[in-house]
């Protein structure tokens, strides 16, 4: 036990190598269009950006704060609308460069955030769960109702291309406006970090972890909230901002439940336990998304047996599981869990094709065309009307889910033999 | 001299019964004062009063002279008044060091600030590293609050309690449910916290307190039965009946 330093507040010895997984991601960042050129690419990863600011906004609250929200979209959607009516304003002329646009929807996200944070934070829980499910509802109606406002269904448009250009940038190109976006994205995450490390954002730990406590040491469980709620909504407003400009339109889709929604399944999936978890959500759900897309029309089905998957198996999210193999790693005893893996991987991956297969019949079964009986699949040409595609799929699917269910214990074990070894490997 | 706290005509029911029956009591600056009663006595429910966790239905409580009656928890420790829980009360997905560091943010002065960086406030993180040294759990700084020993959640309780410099420490039965060794260790780690400054526990285990205490108030059905230093306590004979007596062999 001894052996154990006494902590130093700084912990300096692993700063710089405890940073240098983000200086990786800033080259990624800044590379990556210059690898991935094709305009598709280029789209995707602008939107991957702007949900990476959305997922972290979102993890200011349910992750740091405790605060389950089913409408943070409400601050992102009316961020988007506020940018957009800006950029329509400076196309008449004023002096408005591009790139500072998304500040107006980062403040109206701010001041949306004080007017419903100022009554919905005084208790976490049910509460306010409920409460932000009501507001969510009440904007996404109002955007179909004030019409001058929202455009209704069509939304509202603008050009960005319209505004004052900044060093002859005038963001025609989607590369250009990558980078934009980007900037931004880097900038927001890295705030959002610091907010963790101040005051009030410990507090919004010691908050969530008990609120009680938090005032016997002098805090307002309410303020508290009430702080990281606003910042919240400033960074959500932020990437509405950026929507609006990447996309030139900003529909009621931006602030409805479905937005909402999503934003809760990237940050649940990448893991809410970690501050990197809601940027490995988001880049993970936008390729799902993009994807996925391409192949199937029921990804969005997947995405929700993959949200169903995470919360019962692996509560931290993916992050949470690269976690826990960062310390066997280290120990270098990562190798002896390959056969174990491959052990529970074989037949959940069997397991993953016939839960697929039975899916993709059953949907194809319902929207084919009169006549039509085949169906392509896996590279193979399938005949719903006879009963093999369907047996053979269902063998696996069962069969995959048996066999996983009962190696899984052993697997667990070896999992436990491994991380047992990695932390003895330390304490000595 | 005004009383570190004053408690007048102090009463409250739980719809028609009235369990503190009309407590007056002055804890004097400095003091380390117990309250004891046996279980059902209403000490608990004196305690929350005291720290605002419950609404009086008369009466009031005074601290250092100003009206605290009702004020809101947060506000009471602003204004000096720190206190313990009696079921464990951490952070417990936070490290023992930020546990501590919580407690100290708001009396040193950094309040709602979003603007510094905790690791770079050297008086805070000093300070949490001396309570830490005080209630011997420098060696467990890192750990998460969650994974630590009852007996070592609640030396780290008594260690958040007392690390925003509160001059006056209230504290829920610091011993229960400790075996004998663990609760000398802790009156010790009381007696050393406590140097200086206003203490007032609510304790079952008469043993603790009559080496720790200066005055003692015994409380049964409600009302306090007699006050006064230890060795006159236990010669009062109304409270022999009434509480020793049930435990005398």
């Amino acid at each position: 036990m001894s052996a154990i330093a006494p902590t130093s507040p700084r912990t300096g010895g692993t700063f710089l190598r405890r940073n240098a997984i983000w200086w990786v991601a800033l080259l990624f960042v800044l590379l990556l269009p210059q690898v991935a050129r094709s305009g598709t690419s280029i789209a995707v990863l602008n939107q991957m950006c702007i949900m990476v600011i959305f997922s972290l906004s979102y993890n200011m609250l349910l992750g740091q704060g405790g605060m389950l929200s089913f409408g943070h979209a409400v601050y992102f959607g009316l961020g988007g609308y506020f940018t957009i009516h800006l950029m329509k304003m400076a196309s008449g002329g004023f002096f408005m460069p591009l790139p500072l646009v998304p500040l107006a929807g980062g403040l109206a996200g701010l001041l949306f955030g004080l007017l419903f944070g100022s009554f919905s934070t005084n208790r976490a829980g049910t509460v306010f769960a409920m409460i932000s499910l009501g507001i969510g509802e009440m904007i996404a109606a109002s955007s179909l109702i004030f019409v001058k406002f929202s455009g209704g269904e069509e939304g509202i448009t603008a050009d960005r291309t319209d505004l004052t250009s900044l060093f002859g940038i005038r963001f025609r190109s989607e590369v250009d406006v990558y980078y934009l976006i980007a900037a931004w994205m880097v900038l927001s995450a890295w705030l959002m970090y610091r907010f963790s490390r101040t005051p009030v954002g410990r507090m919004a730990n010691a908050v969530r972890d008990n609120p009680e406590r938090a005032e016997f040491v002098g805090y307002s469980q309410k303020h508290v909230r009430l702080l990281s709620f606003m910042g919240a909504g400033f960074f959500a407003g932020i990437a509405g901002g950026l929507f609006a400009v990447n996309y030139e339109i900003v529909t009621e889709e931006t602030v409805n439940l479905v937005s909402s929604g999503t934003v809760l399944l990237q940050a649940y999936i990448g893991g809410v336990g970690f501050f990197a978890g809601p940027i490995v959500g988001a880049i993970v759900y936008t390729l799902l998304q993009t994807l996925l897309s391409n192949y199937t029309e029921i990804w969005a089905f997947y995405v929700g047996l993959i949200f169903v998957a995470t919360v019962m198996y692996a509560p931290t999210g993916l992050t949470g599981i690269i976690m826990m193999h960062l310390p066997i790693y280290r120990a270098g005893k990562l190798r002896s869990l390959a056969l174990p893996y491959l052990r529970i991987g074989v037949p959940a991956l069997c397991c993953t094709i016939g839960v697929i297969g039975l899916l993709e019949l059953l949907h194809f079964l319902s929207v084919r065309a009169v006549g039509q009986s085949t169906k392509r699949l896996f590279w193979l040409t399938l005949n719903v009307e006879q009963p093999f595609a369907w047996i053979i799929f269902s063998v696996l699917a069962v069969g995959g889910f048996l066999v996983a269910r009962r190696v899984a214990p052993s697997v667990l074990a070896a999992w436990e033999a491994a991380s047992l070894h990695a932390f003895g490997g330390r304490a000595r | 001299m005004t009383a570190a706290i004053e408690l007048v005509d102090l009463r409250k029911s739980f719809g028609s019964t009235e369990i503190i029956r009309g407590v007056n009591l002055e804890v004097g600056e400095g003091e380390r004062h117990a309250v004891i009663g046996p279980n059902g006595a209403g000490k608990s429910t004196l305690y929350n009063l005291i720290t605002a966790k419950y609404v009086p239905t008369a009466g009031r409580i005074r601290l250092r002279g100003q009206d605290i009656t009702a004020r809101k928890p947060y506000e009471i420790n602003r204004m000096g008044l720190s206190r313990s829980f009696q079921v464990t009360n951490i952070f417990p997905r936070m490290s023992v060091f930020e546990n501590v560091r919580c407690g100290a943010l708001w009396a040193m002065n950094y309040r709602y600030s979003f603007w510094q960086d905790v690791d770079r406030l050297d008086d805070v993180n000093e300070r949490s590293l001396q309570i830490l040294n005080d209630i011997g759990m420098v060696p467990r700084a890192d750990v998460p609050a969650g994974v630590l020993s009852y007996a070592e959640q609640r030396a780290l309780e008594i260690g958040i309690t007392i690390a925003g410099g509160a001059n006056v420490v209230l504290l829920d039965e610091p011993t229960a449910g400790m075996n004998r060794s663990e609760t000398d260790q802790t009156v010790e780690l009381v007696r050393r916290i406590t140097e200086n400054k206003t203490l007032i526990m609510v304790e079952h285990d008469m043993s603790v307190v009559f080496g720790l205490a200066d005055r003692i108030s015994v409380l049964v059905y409600g009302e306090i039965i007699a006050s006064g230093p230890p060795d006159e306590i236990r010669g009062n004979p109304a409270v022999r009946e009434a509480y020793l007596g049930a435990e005398a062999d």
